[in-house]
Parts: structure tokens; C-alpha cells; sequence
């Protein structure tokens, strides 16, 4: 009998339902994953089994009294710690928020609870979401669950390894540059970035606000369908969230990717790429083909100019967003007579180092002097890069790549040299600037045996056929069904 | 180099950062290595570019001015690093 933990989480909801488990089981079971595996993982920064309990017999009434608990009844879920929890803390991985407790609910949190859903606790991240490993987390370390030597991916690397080591049905992440996808690349989960403006950004921590998204993860598309249902949709707290109606994702996975158009862009399969990653690319593109989806090279020629773009604007963007952390109403405070040693002690006890490398090259390109040079210029080379993707999805339904250049590295391997780190995003960042919906899930494993991602890039707006098509390969292959040890 | 020690130590101060004299050996070192890889975007002809601030292709929506959300001020004085009563206390602004 398979354990309710490694339910998905279509499985898990619907035993709810159709009361054959009740939502405190499954709450006590989780909990007892997590006891079990966490110390290993290092996924959670902060439990919330008391609230969870609580919600989970909320849910068991409601089901009792014959209601419908909602898409994600009673189904335990972790939500990165970027994310605002009314009454449960909300660090960013960071220092200056360690003891920070919002006041109030993220609008994905709480369409979460509205869908029945019980958040289980807070999920470890890069401080700030900066970050490709969550090694910049300030808080704590998490370990890949397929291997305790080697990273999760980043930011949202306790999302992506709660996941995985079946901690949670699904987690939410957020993905500026990659980091919902990397680290359900590096943990063979599933993950969505949905396209910029799909889903609300009100209560989420800022990093880069032009480029952030919520995104879920879970073991099987069909899971990341329906949660991304509950969570996407307009919202009058953020006035960049689209009015755009809310299509029933679910209903798109009709398993065919029959008649599809998919471009292959041939600046992603490059030298220097880890084989084992190329092979896998390639045999998963060679089903699609075999399901009968149509399968073309195509090009993006600005790919070369993403890191340094994204770097840029991103860096430009956190310059600002971070200003914010002062010392004054919330956080972390260096106490000193003057009002500016205050702040300039506040934000150099608070701030990691990868947080102060970004704040200081933001600060730089948007400064007199090199605003044209850096950062204007870099808003000029992300035009061509969005024109790029426009060109390529006018002929292309999809584009298909790799997620990243390799598998999950090791924990220190990266940390020396932070350009390094960057290149980990060089397949992810494009997506970002261009504000594209793009799916990560499992195509292979490497000779370690560890996980390979594959990416599907979508049209604005059009995660339906992104999921389509991860879903229709899911369920030609078997990839989604191993797990990591226990 | 792409960047000296003296501009880092007036980027930190815009950016109200103290760092220590290794940190700015360190950024120095770091920004320059990274302003010289990312200065291969000079190379691109962007004179006929306009710039991307943001992607959105639908209009900004607006709603009603009105206050929404419930006052909180315990919760919110709560997170505060010192506090005096419904204040919050901050170093003298003015000498």
C-alpha cells in the first residue's frame, strides 16, 4: 500500500472527498515524514503543526457536514519562506527578517486556503531568492534528497527538496531567473514559472518586481495544474496581476501533444553542456516527436547577452526593493546614536554577501554616470531577447530545452566564484525577461543518478499547452514514478 | 579593473552598506570580474532599441481608492526593533 505521503496530491484530495482518509491523518502523517527525513533534508525553517492541525480539522468538519472542501482539501502544502503568512514567520532567508511575523496573508496564501489547502510550514530559500543552490540562505542548509552532497537548486531549493522527499503533496516557490525550475530540475519534481502577471505578487517578499512570479511545485503535472488554478487570477492588490479569466488547467491534459508545433533552440544545446544532460534533452525531445508533435530548430540569437541582462535589471530592481530594509518599523536593528550608521550597521549585520554583491551592482548600473551604459542599455537588450522568443513561438506552439546545464552540483562547488553560480541560470533567465510561462519536470537521470530537467516554454498566457505537453510525456514515460531514498 | 576601490566604497555608501575593508577588497575584485563579462553588451548596436521595463501587454487596472484591509497596529508594532508604547522609537534624525 502506497504511504499518504507519497500520494500526489490529485490522490491525497480526492481520498479526502471521498472520505476514506480524513485531512488530520494525513497533517499527522506529513508531520511524521518530516520528523523523519528533515534533519537529513534541512527542507522547513519553520513548522507550523498546531495551525496545521487546526485547518486539517476545519477540513475533516467541513467534509462531515457534507460541503466541499475545496480543490485542495485537507492536501498538506509548504510555502517558501518569501511568501507572507499571517501570524507564521517570514525570514527570506535572511537575517534582518529572522524574527519577522506579517500581519497578514499573501494573496497565493491565501487563495490557498481558500482551495482547503494546510500549510504545513515555511520552506528554505537563497536570502531574498538570490541564489541558485539556496546556499545563500542565511538560516539554514538543504540538502538535494537524491543526494545529501550536492545542492537542491535555487532559490526555492526547500520547495523543491520538501517535495521530493515527500515531505508535502506540493510546495509554492517563486521564480525570477529559474528558481522554481532549478530546483525541480535538480530535486525530479515538477515546476512552473507562469507567465508574468498570471499570478498575484501582493504579500510576496520583492526581489526583482518585474521579473518575480509565484510558481508551483509537484510530483506530477496534473498536481502543478490544478494548485496553479487556485492560486492564478487577477487581484485588486496587484495591479500588475492580470484580469485575464482563469482557464481550467486541469481540463487541458488530454494527454496528446498530436499536431503540436515544438521549436528546439539550438543555443541550448551547446559545448560544454554535461552529455548526460544532452542525451536526456534529446531522447525526450525524440518522444514528443514519436506522440506526434512536430519537431523544429529554431534560433534565439540574443541568448548569449541573457546573463549579463538579467544581472543587470534584476540587480537594479533588488537595489531598490532591499532600500526598504532600514531598521526602522520591522526587522533587524543595529542600535547607533546617528540615524545613518544605523541604517549602514543594520544593513551590513543583516545582509549576506551574495544579497550586498547585488545591492552594490544594482545600485552601480542605476548610478549617475552608468545608468546608460548598464542598466538602460540592459532594458534595450531584453527588448531583443523577448523579440527572440516572439519570433520563434509565432511558428512554434512550444520551445523545448534542458532546464540547466547540469545535474545538481555539490554543496560548496559554486560559492568561490559568483559568475559561476550565474551560469547555472543561463536556460532559465531568457523565460524571466521575456515573462513567459515555462514548465521544469523529469526527463532522465545522469550516471550518478541524479535527476535531468526538462524545460517547456510557453506563449504568454498559454500555460494550458505547456502543461499539455508535460503532462502527455509524463505520462509516456516513467520518470515522475522514482523517487528519491528514504 | 572595471570598477576601483573608491567607487565601491561610494556605491556602498548610496546603498547605505558599511563594509568591512576585506568586504570591499572582495567587491571590488567580484564587481569588476563581472562588470568586464557583462560588458560584452556594449558590443550589441541598441541605438534603434526601445527599452523593456516591463512586459505586461495588458493596462495597468485600477479599482476604488478604498481602505480594504482591517488596522492592525498591534500586529504591525509588533515586529518593530523598539518600540514606546503605539511608537515607534528611532535613533535622534535631528542633531
Amino acid at each position: 500500500m502506497t504511504a499518504l505521503h507519497a500520494l500526489s496530491l490529485r490522490e491525497a484530495a480526492a481520498r479526502v472527498r471521498r472520505r476514506e482518509v480524513s485531512a488530520t491523518e494525513l497533517v499527522r502523517d506529513a508531520f511524521a515524514r518530516i520528523a523523519a527525513v528533515d534533519g537529513r533534508v534541512g527542507a522547513f525553517l519553520t513548522l507550523d503543526e498546531a495551525g496545521a492541525l487546526a485547518t486539517a480539522a476545519a477540513v475533516d468538519r467541513r467534509v462531515a457536514a457534507g460541503e466541499d472542501p475545496g480543490p485542495l482539501g485537507g492536501v498538506p502544502i509548504g510555502v517558501k519562506d518569501i511568501i507572507c503568512t499571517a501570524g507564521l514567520r517570514t525570514t527570506a532567508g535572511s537575517r534582518i527578517l529572522e524574527r519577522f511575523v506579517p500581519s497578514y496573508d499573501a494573496t497565493v496564501t491565501a487563495r490557498l486556503r481558500r482551495a482547503g489547502a494546510v500549510i504545513v510550514g515555511k520552506l528554505n530559500c537563497d536570502e531574498f531568492a538570490m541564489g541558485s543552490s539556496t546556499e545563500n540562505s542565511a538560516l539554514g542548509t538543504t540538502r538535494n534528497p537524491w543526494d545529501g552532497a550536492r545542492v537542491p537548486g535555487g532559490s526555492s531549493g526547500g520547495s523543491g527538496a520538501a517535495v521530493a522527499a515527500h515531505e508535502c503533496h506540493a510546495a509554492l516557490g517563486t521564480d525570477t531567473g529559474g528558481s522554481v525550475r532549478l530546483p525541480a530540475a535538480f530535486c525530479g519534481v515538477a515546476g512552473l514559472k507562469p507567465t508574468y502577471g498570471r499570478v498575484s505578487r501582493y504579500g510576496v517578499i520583492a526581489y526583482a518586481s518585474s521579473l518575480d512570479q509565484v510558481g508551483p511545485i509537484a510530483r506530477e503535472v496534473a498536481d502543478v495544474a490544478v494548485v496553479l488554478e487556485a492560486i492564478a487570477g487577477h487581484d485588486p492588490a496587484d495591479s500588475t496581476a492580470s484580469p485575464r479569466p482563469v482557464p481550467s488547467y486541469a481540463a487541458a491534459l488530454d494527454g496528446s501533444v498530436r499536431g503540436l508545433r515544438l521549436g528546439l533552440p539550438r543555443e541550448y544545446l551547446v559545448e560544454g553542456m554535461q552529455p548526460d544532460v544532452e542525451r536526456g534533452v534529446r531522447a525526450a525531445v525524440a518522444e514528443l516527436e514519436r506522440l506526434g508533435a512536430a519537431v523544429e530548430p529554431v534560433s534565439l540569437p540574443h541568448t548569449e547577452y541573457a546573463i549579463a541582462t538579467y544581472y543587470l535589471i534584476a540587480t537594479a530592481e533588488a537595489s531598490s526593493n532591499l532600500a526598504r530594509y532600514d531598521g526602522i518599523r520591522y526587522g533587524l536593528r543595529e542600535p547607533r546614536p546617528a540615524l545613518t550608521e544605523m541604517y549602514e550597521a543594520t544593513r551590513a549585520a543583516g545582509f549576506g554577501a551574495e544579497v550586498k554583491r547585488r545591492i552594490m551592482l544594482g545600485t552601480y548600473a542605476l548610478s549617475a554616470g552608468y545608468y546608460d551604459a548598464y542598466y538602460l542599455k540592459a532594458q534595450q537588450v531584453r527588448t531583443l531577447i523577448r523579440r527572440d522568443f516572439q519570433q520563434a513561438l509565432a511558428r512554434c506552439d512550444a520551445l523545448v530545452t534542458p532546464v540547466a546545464p547540469t545535474t545538481a552540483f555539490r554543496l560548496g562547488e559554486k560559492t568561490a566564484d559568483p559568475l559561476t553560480m550565474y551560469l547555472s541560470d543561463i536556460f532559465t533567465i531568457s523565460v524571466n525577461l521575456a515573462g513567459l510561462p515555462a514548465l521544469a519536470l523529469p526527463c532522465g537521470f545522469d550516471g550518478a543518478g541524479l535527476p535531468i530537467g526538462l524545460q517547456v516554454i510557453g506563449r504568454p498566457f498559454d500555460e494550458a499547452t505547456v502543461l499539455r505537453i508535460g503532462h502527455a510525456y509524463e505520462q509516456a514515460t516513467e520518470w515522475h514514478h522514482r523517487s528519491a531514498p528514504p | 579593473m572595471a570598477i576601483t576601490r573608491e567607487e565601491v566604497r561610494r556605491i556602498a555608501a548610496l546603498a547605505r552598506l558599511r563594509l568591512e575593508p576585506a568586504e570591499e577588497e572582495r567587491l571590488t575584485a567580484d564587481l569588476g570580474h563581472i562588470l568586464e563579462a557583462f560588458a560584452r553588451l556594449s558590443t550589441l548596436d541598441t541605438s534603434a532599441v526601445a527599452p523593456t521595463a516591463q512586459v505586461e501587454e495588458d493596462r495597468t487596472a485600477f479599482r476604488d481608492d478604498v481602505v480594504a484591509n482591517p488596522p492592525a497596529s498591534e500586529a504591525l508594532l509588533a515586529n518593530a526593533p523598539a518600540r514606546d508604547g503605539r511608537f515607534f522609537r528611532v535613533p535622534k534624525i535631528i542633531e
